[in-house]
């Protein structure tokens, strides 16, 4: 009973990990899917969104308001500078070879990660408490808060995502243009702005996983971004990058082996279980999980 | 029309001073000369300088450890200088290089500084350099004190190499001593950070004195580097009923690992090494409750009543505008140290001074020590603990 209560454990942990894997690689897949680029910057928007809501929530607990507020200006404020992004950098290269917009996506992540060492100092700040610390308990069983609004908020995005994508007419452009730009524009959709569109809530998810990261990690450093970006992104190679459902598989099965991993078999050997998985995954199946084979078109 | 013209003088006036700052900084570049007393200098009697080399990485990614150490040794210097210097009213003169935090850097320096005929050099400050530097100054027989080099093989290179700090393997000793005499522990825990000499020398030296106290160690996990997850290795310690869990490592990730320990239920009292100082300012107030009642050791504590410390405290903060860290204090007592071991062995030369620092029995910031045949200090470690974000001293363990 005591081994299946740590087992219990151990999975809720990898699950508020996984979580914020997810959220995070879904801003990767969306991009990937409609405009075939990795979009390097991603994990920095992240960052960007932390200190954004980490401002916001000096400026609410001041007010007296309840500071997870804080997600709604940090969402906004990503969501602006993700479509900034899009047309300041990588809308020029839309039809230059990939590499040049690959290197264009280092190059951004750069840029934001050593502007924000400028602004805000390499050093760690630290965030207050955004969720309170009380517990749900069930017996001799209590999860955290803060790790059920993590795994419910990212569960629910993602099904909202999915139906937005299958259901409304922006959902559809966004299809519609991930599978012949050139088509859709003949059809009458607005290319550029469904492009933007897709940057804007891809970097509005980035600030909810940024919000739901400080609040599990209460620190926010220039460089966060970078190591959680590129768990992301293998969590969405993993699920299948360009599908939706296949970032939140990817990025929960990274989080529970991780979680797993550590409390099992060996705390120092977790990176290189999941990135064995990714290997072995990517051996079988090239597409990911989720993937689908494409045949090339002759 | 005002305003442009404004705008035009503002951006000149801009330009005019990045020039200037621009050109002090070639003169300063790479040497930082301390005439400490500047006013009274001619009017002493003998009036003959007696250099002392530092060395410190004044820039680059540990230049803060570098800043603070000189600062702390300058003070030092200009205290004696005003009460008459040494020898009978020599002047000491300080002249530090910066060496970047590189060894080649440092030996470099050393060389330029054991040419300016130096007598006695007090350096380096991060072990990696000041093995390095160990190294030349054994071959010369130079008189050497390092105030913050941990690694042990520093004072391994010769007789003629000491250091003021305390080392790794010693926290880890007296950590696990603390848990078992005064806590009464029987179960203990280590998380430590496995890519990083100094969690790693700590949490070893830790496990073998457990051992030998007879306590059990009932978890022993590691993380890597760049790791900001530790849920799954605190749960597997939450079970472990751990009475103690042991966390070497900086502030900025005891700050996250004690936050994450409290949420998955650890009770375990937290302790860990000198790396704790600081820990207050990576947590928000709202969390201080995470590493309420931990225990760490440290080289001293602001909170001591000794008058010799606050005296320091209070001078180091009039002229530096800061508090001193501990870096400050251990570069400090060893500029104390040298001056006294000069003063006693009655001249400069090179042996007479080793053996008088060798026979120091000296009262410091950071406690009473003695040096033993390595050259390493035997000195009082302080226990301090959090108390609502702040560092009460707990008590003091003699050696």
């Amino acid at each position: 009973m005591d081994a299946l209560l740590q087992f219990l454990r151990q999975l809720i942990n990898g699950l508020q990990s996984g979580s914020i894997y997810a959220l995070v690689a879904l801003g990767y897949t969306m991009v990937y899917g409609i405009v075939k680029l990795i979009n390097f910057a991603h994990g920095d928007i992240i960052m960007i969104g932390a200190y954004c809501a980490l401002f916001f929530i000096t400026l609410l607990s001041g007010a007296g308001l309840p500071v997870w507020l804080c997600v709604i200006p940090a969402m906004v404020f990503c969501a602006l500078l993700g479509m900034l992004c899009e047309r300041v950098a990588y809308r020029p290269l839309r039809h230059s070879p990939r590499i040049s917009s690959l290197i264009t996506a280092i190059g951004i992540s750069l840029l934001l990660q050593n502007g924000a060492q400028l602004i805000f100092s390499p050093n760690p700040q630290s965030v207050p408490k955004i969720f309170s610390a009380e517990a749900l308990t069930f017996g001799s069983f209590s999860i955290s808060l803060g790790a059920i609004i993590t795994i419910v908020v990212s569960i629910a995005i993602m099904a909202g995502l999915q139906t937005f994508v299958k259901g409304t007419r922006m959902g559809k452009a966004m299809r519609a243009v991930s599978e012949d730009d050139g088509a859709s524009k003949l059809v009458g959709i607005n290319v550029n702005s469904t492009i933007q569109l897709t940057f804007a809530i891809g970097s509005a998810l980035a600030a909810i996983g940024s919000v739901l990261y400080i609040s599990a990690y209460p620190q926010v450093q220039p460089t966060m971004g970078s190591l959680l970006g590129l768990k992301a992104f293998v969590a969405a190679v993993l699920g299948g990058i360009g599908i939706i459902p296949g970032a939140m598989i990817g990025g929960l099965i990274m989080g529970i082996f991780e979680s797993l991993t550590k409390a099992y078999i060996s705390s120092q050997l977790s990176d290189a279980v999941v990135f064995g998985i990714l290997i072995i995954v990517l051996l079988v199946k090239p597409s990911g999980i989720l993937g689908k084979n494409t045949k090339e078109k002759v | 029309m005002k305003k442009f013209l404004a705008i035009c003088m503002a951006a000149m006036m801009a330009f005019g001073a990045v020039g200037c700052s621009s050109s002090t900084e070639g003169t300063t570049e790479t040497t930082e000369t301390t005439e400490t007393t500047e006013g009274e200098e001619t009017s002493e009697a003998t009036g003959e300088e007696i250099l002392i080399g530092g060395l410190a990485p004044l820039t680059g990614s540990v230049a803060v450890y570098g800043t603070t150490a000189t600062n702390g040794a300058k003070l030092a210097f200009a205290e004696i200088n005003a009460n008459g210097g040494i020898l009978g009213g020599s002047q000491i003169k300080y002249e530090v290089l910066d060496e970047k935090g590189d060894a080649t850097e440092a030996v470099n320096a050393y060389n330029k500084l054991s040419s300016m005929d130096m007598v006695a050099l007090l350096g380096d400050i991060t072990s990696k350099p000041t093995a390095a530097v160990a190294e030349m100054a054994a071959s010369e027989n130079m008189p050497m004190i390092t105030p913050t080099g941990t690694a042990a093989d520093i004072t391994t290179y010769g007789p003629n190499v000491f250091r003021v700090c305390f080392l790794d393997p010693t926290q880890g000793k007296t950590m696990a001593t603390f848990a078992s005499e005064t806590l009464g522990a029987t179960k203990v825990a280590v998380i430590h950070n496995t890519s990083d000499d100094y969690s790693d020398g700590i949490a070893n030296a830790f496990k073998e004195e457990a051992a030998a106290l007879g306590m059990e160690v009932v978890a022993d996990e590691g993380y890597g580097n760049d790791d900001v997850d530790f849920r799954a290795q605190l749960t597997t310690i939450a079970q472990s009923g751990a009475e103690v869990l042991l966390i070497p490592d900086y502030y900025g990730k005891i700050a996250l690992i004690a936050s994450q320990a409290k949420e998955v239920g650890v009770t375990a009292t937290l302790m860990g090494g000198d790396g704790w100082d600081g820990v207050a300012t990576a947590l928000d107030e709202s969390s201080y409750d995470v590493v309420e009642g931990a225990f760490f050791c440290n080289h001293y504590s602001t909170m001591s009543e000794d008058e010799k410390v606050q005296n320091f405290i209070a001078s180091y903060k009039e002229t530096y505008n800061e508090e001193p860290s501990a870096f400050a204090a251990l570069a400090y007592d060893a500029a104390y140290i040298l001056a006294n071991a000069i003063d006693a062995a009655g001249s400069t030369d090179k042996q007479a001074i080793i053996d008088a620092i060798a026979a120091t029995d000296y009262d410091g910031i950071t406690g009473h020590m003695t040096f033993d045949e390595n050259g390493d200090p035997v000195k009082t470690i302080s226990i301090i603990q959090m108390q609502n974000g702040a560092y009460s001293l707990y008590g003091t363990v003699e050696p």
